[in-house]
């Protein structure tokens, strides 16, 4: 199945890309897949995905866990904690 | 409900006095507005740039002012925030509640803001006289979050 995944400030500028579209075995997956995905690049990624490393998530622009269901077709979004206001 | 999410200015006095106008049951109407200071962490900021997720971002703020709307007893709303580049004095966000008795509208501003601060998909990168930076998460907005959380936990209704 394919992901559409986002990375937005910090990590958009630490991974050197706004968006890529991932290809996942089967028809289901959790938002925990593709982040192991992205950690098996190695550095930056490994790093900015570490355990410790308090990214944020988003499946189809709703906040998200790694245990959130994705599915073919679906918008990923990885990003730094949020800082508006 | 109002939520804007644009790069150009906002007039605070307009976008309250739009909150209770021709409103005869609005008995308060309470505001917030954010703006850019020229200094955090103790460096001096010359220009603060506010990215954010198209996508999600008015759905997010939708979402949170649904939650406000749950919880009190509003009559209306308004969210505007700014995104793109901004300089110290610029205003960047407002909140604007319109209830029937002031309890209520303070309680759901504060509220509102809370959570835009943790949940809304913004990010802020200043520009200082050393280079530019992003502007870290503080554990503190997900204190005051939380206490919103804690306080549903108890109340009964």
């Amino acid at each position: 199945m394919k992901v559409k995944v986002l990375y937005f400030a910090r990590l958009r500028e630490k991974f050197g890309v706004e968006s890529e579209v991932l290809d996942l075995p089967g028809e289901h997956a959790y938002v925990a897949a593709i982040v192991d995905m992205l950690r098996k690049r190695g550095d930056p990624w490994a790093k900015e995905l570490g355990l410790d490393a308090g990214y944020r998530m988003a499946v189809n622009q709703t906040l998200a866990g790694l245990v959130t269901p994705v599915q073919n077709g679906d918008e990923v979004a990885i990003f730094p904690p949020v800082t508006g206001g | 409900m109002k939520i804007l999410v644009q790069e150009t200015d906002f007039d605070p006095g307009a976008e309250i006095a739009a909150l209770h106008a021709g409103q005869p049951r609005v008995g308060a109407v309470t505001s917030f507005v954010g703006l850019v200071r020229d200094v955090n962490e103790g460096d001096a900021i010359n220009t603060l740039t506010l990215e954010h997720y198209p996508a999600m971002t008015e759905k997010s703020l939708r979402g949170i002012v649904d939650e406000a709307m749950g919880r009190w007893s509003l009559l209306d709303v308004t969210v505007i925030h700014r995104v793109g580049l901004l300089n110290p004095l610029d205003r960047i966000v407002f909140v604007g509640v319109a209830s029937g008795h002031r309890g209520e509208a303070f309680a759901a501003c504060e509220f509102i803001m809370d959570f835009l601060k943790t949940r809304a998909p913004f990010w802020k990168k200043e520009g200082t006289p050393q280079g530019d930076r992003w502007v870290e998460a503080r554990a503190t907005d997900d204190e005051v979050a939380e206490r919103w959380q804690q306080s549903s936990k108890k109340d009964p209704a």
